[in-house]
């Protein structure tokens, strides 16, 4: 946001990329569950460009983001989040759409020393290099700690009013944002990806180990997302849904997986990835009744369907509180 | 819910079945088929993501495209857009 507005504030024509991987954090998780309700509910990529006046370009990325998290050229970060390799990536992905719709240069908010791993001194050459950039690419908060670009050495940018920004603190950012009269802003730091999150990185692990591939489509990604995810045993595994939100959106997978849920529709909806047995059915009965409303009941009656069969419906005894063994839950 | 837009420039109709898509994908769907068409024609958009209801009239406000009614019925959210500006 910052970048964009030094940029239109020397007069230069600006429009906003936004690339969409599946791994994004905001939107689908807000779209998703009941308790992110309060917050604003809308894509601060497009909140940014509105507030800007310009027009932003969401790009569907997901299928060639994919050997950027299969195969990342640099590693991984402290989880399975690529960011050198997605920077690159992403960085070539705009060089490309500059090629396409002539413009000259590409603009981004980074800053010497703010990442670890991706902003060092180090590696934002790295970037330029990789992603075919080369010297189009300006960073215009931290320009005064880089060799000048072509877009400074041609004069189509003013570098006396590009900036010196660097290290991990944000309090530059946000007194320039102040200055700007923005006001408002996206919360700066990282989050924006589930990669870079602790539980998500084992479950996608998870689905890699027992998949025998490391390998995914959108649908497993956006699954990993939601819901506790219980594997009693190779091959077998539960999606249960935590909250009404959550329900909702896994009933849109009702079609490709088998689903349970308590008869009188009350309680979390599971699906079964896996190929399951009849007790693996029973198993996965009863630890729907252990999360529904009637857990301390005697029996609770569970519907079972399958995709393409009539529903049926098992009358299970509910698992103990100690009944899902700590392991279980991936 | 209307947006109160005007509705005189009327142009083919084309349908956009964008249930259980989450945003941003709703959006990049719309913005896939608008690349597609000419000023005055017509989207109607179905949706699943309430989201869509902010995300598809901030897109349209950028571009210069005009939502001329939402509505949401059941969970269901339907968008009609007219194709004004550019993709």
């Amino acid at each position: 946001m910052l970048a964009a507005k030094l940029m239109l504030d020397q007069g230069i024509e600006v429009e906003g990329l936004n690339f969409f991987t599946g791994f994004c954090v905001e939107g689908h998780t807000h779209a998703i569950r009941d308790r992110d309700r309060a917050r604003p509910r809308r894509n601060n990529a497009l909140w940014v460009a509105e507030r800007l006046g310009i027009k932003l370009h969401i790009v569907d990325v997901v299928d060639a983001y994919k050997q950027v998290v299969l195969n990342p050229r640099h590693g991984y970060g402290k989880h399975l989040n690529p960011c050198l390799d997605c920077k690159s990536f992403m960085v070539g992905r705009a060089y490309e759409w500059l090629c396409e719709h002539e413009f000259d240069f590409i603009v981004t908010g980074e800053v010497v020393g703010q990442r670890p791993k991706s902003q060092r001194r180090a590696t934002l050459p790295v970037v330029a290099r990789e992603s075919g950039a080369g010297d189009r690419l300006l960073r215009p908060l931290c320009a005064h700690h880089l060799e000048p670009t072509l877009p400074e050495r041609e004069g189509w940018v003013d570098r006396d009013r590009l900036l010196a920004f660097h290290g991990r603190s944000r309090k530059p950012q946000i007194a320039l944002a102040e200055e700007l009269g923005l006001d408002e802003y996206a919360q700066p730091a990282g989050g924006c990806c589930f990669l870079t999150n602790e539980h998500y990185a084992a479950k996608l692990r998870d689905l890699w180990a027992h998949r025998g591939q490391r390998d995914y489509e959108l649908d497993d990604i956006m699954l990993l997302k939601v819901g506790r995810h219980i594997r009693p045993r190779p091959g077998f595994k539960l999606v249960v849904g935590r909250e009404d939100g959550e329900n909702r959106f896994l009933q849109g997978y009702r079609r490709q997986f088998t689903s349970l849920q308590v008869s009188d529709g009350r309680g979390p909806l599971a699906l079964v990835d896996g190929v399951v047995t009849d007790d693996d059915l029973t198993l996965a009965a009863r630890v729907v009744a252990r999360f529904g409303p009637w857990r301390e009941a005697p029996r609770v009656p569970i519907e079972v369907a399958v995709p393409g069969q009539p529903a049926r419906v098992l009358e299970v005894e509910p698992l103990a509180a100690d009944g899902i063994p700590g392991e279980w839950y991936v | 819910m209307s947006t109160g837009a005007s509705d005189e420039m009327v142009g083919p109709v084309h349908i956009l079945d964008a249930r259980r898509l989450l945003c941003p994908m709703p959006v990049i769907r719309l913005q896939q088929l608008v690349a597609t068409l000419t000023p005055g024609e017509l989207v109607d958009m179905v949706c699943s993501d309430p989201g869509a209801l902010h995300d598809v009239p901030a897109w349209c406000r950028v571009h210069g495209h005009v939502v001329l009614e939402t509505a949401e019925v059941a969970g269901e959210i339907t968008i009609r857009v007219r194709v004004d500006g550019t993709a």
